[in-house]
């Protein structure tokens, strides 16, 4: 692939300080490069980097050492303000929890990225319809944040991620709060917006949300252990029972 | 039956009373005790099929012991074993000794075991993920038995990060 990579981490650390002074690495020297259209799930146990790692990617936290670069930018000497540039123009970022503007409603929490990158007030309520139909939200639309439940909390910060049908999604545990029917929602849309060639990279422990990534990276101790494709196994069309048990060779 | 013997030998030889010994140690009593005959009968059939030969080794008052060692036939139907990824919940157990045995007979270090296996759980689960995208929304029997195999694979990842985690 000759295209310009989406991120490219070259050596990255973080070392933060403990409450006595002692240094804590939780980033120790990953390299990483992301192709456009690539959907890159991080696993990990806890305490391996994993958050940290996609917070240094979207510039939510200050690396210690190493290079990043989003779309072909050096963002890692980035100024605070430089970073939200960035930010409101390349990415979208789901947070493990959700930041959502307590004093708008929802409709307008998944409009303003679009208006802030320059969208047009008409593309951007038509993007905003779009995206809580996807995620079964559109009755919500006139809540305030503080109205809705966790998990449509949750929604609502990805639709808001993807208003902007950003350059690359960052996404922390996008389905941490949710239960199995609105993690489908969820689930199709990841799918979807993926097939329609967004770049997605997000931690989580949520199996089916891997199961949808191209590759999985996989952490511990801070460093990589794994990064390979996961590889299509065959494709059969249909959608019974028996489908399921011969999958699993009994 | 057959592959554990196999690693056990790769090991280094043994007859067969010692290679019950040696599972009931190394799984502890969790692990059913295998019966001796058909540990006996299990070497009989890799010796036939050339993955193992004995040697009748002299004891003094005592009938011959036969000490079974491994072929080069032996050791790569072994690698194929430990090589391959292990198909799904019911074999979990079998994934759980190549991880406990083939470390000791050097033929593959965990993390890559784990590692391997991972990626086989997830691509069971893009193709589960796929089979619940195109099933009829309507067939529940369908779903649910999709659902199961997913949280079955959730478990089998949360307990492969867990191995990572603890085993050296």
């Amino acid at each position: 692939m000759t295209a310009t990579p989406v991120v490219r981490a070259v050596n990255l650390v973080k070392i933060y300080q403990s409450g006595r002074g002692l240094p804590v690495p939780a980033v120790r020297g990953v390299d990483l490069t992301v192709e456009p259209g690539e959907f890159v799930a991080i696993m990990g146990p806890s305490g391996s980097g994993k958050s940290t790692l996609i917070h240094l990617l979207g510039g939510l936290d200050t690396r210690t050492s190493g290079e990043i670069w989003l779309d072909g930018q050096r963002a890692d000497t980035l100024s605070e303000s430089g970073w939200a540039v960035l930010r409101r123009e390349k990415v979208g970022f789901v947070f493990q929890f959700f930041n959502l503007v307590a004093n708008m409603t929802v409709a307008d929490n998944v409009e303003l990225p679009a208006l802030l990158a320059g969208a047009s007030p008409r593309h951007a309520r038509e993007r905003r319809e779009y995206l809580l139909g996807a995620l079964g939200l559109t009755d919500r639309a006139a809540a305030a944040p503080a109205q809705l439940s966790g998990g449509e909390q949750q929604r609502v910060a990805l639709a808001r991620a993807l208003a902007n049908q950003p350059r690359l999604l960052l996404a922390d545990e996008p389905t941490g709060n949710l239960d199995s029917r609105n993690t489908r929602d969820v689930l199709r849309l990841l799918g979807e917006v993926h097939r329609q060639g967004q770049t997605i990279v997000l931690v989580t422990h949520d199996a089916r949300v891997a199961g949808l990534a191209d590759r999985v990276v996989c952490l511990l101790d801070g460093q990589i252990v794994d990064d390979g494709a996961i590889v299509k196994r065959r494709r059969r069309p249909g959608g019974t029972a028996g489908d399921v048990v011969e999958l699993h060779g009994r | 039956m057959r592959q554990l013997l196999l690693a056990l030998l790769a090991k280094e030889p043994a007859h067969g009373y010692e290679l019950k010994q040696a599972l009931e140690s190394i799984f502890g009593s969790a692990y059913p005790s295998p019966n001796i005959g058909q540990i006996y009968v299990t070497l009989g059939r890799l010796e036939k099929d050339g993955y193992v030969r004995s040697v009748d080794v002299e004891q003094a008052n005592r009938p011959n012991k036969k000490v079974y060692y491994i072929t080069a036939a032996g050791r790569e139907s072994l690698e194929n074993w430990v090589e391959e990824p292990t198909e799904g919940p019911r074999v979990r157990d079998e994934f759980f000794m190549k991880l406990v045995l083939a470390p000791m007979t050097g033929l593959s270090d965990r993390m890559a075991l784990i590692n391997r296996q991972r990626r086989h759980y997830l691509s069971l689960m893009r193709d589960l993920n796929e089979l619940a995208e195109a099933a009829d929304p309507d067939n529940r029997v369908a779903l649910l038995l999709i659902e199961g195999a997913m949280l079955h694979l959730q478990a089998d990842l949360d307990w492969l990060e867990r191995c990572q985690e603890e085993l050296p």
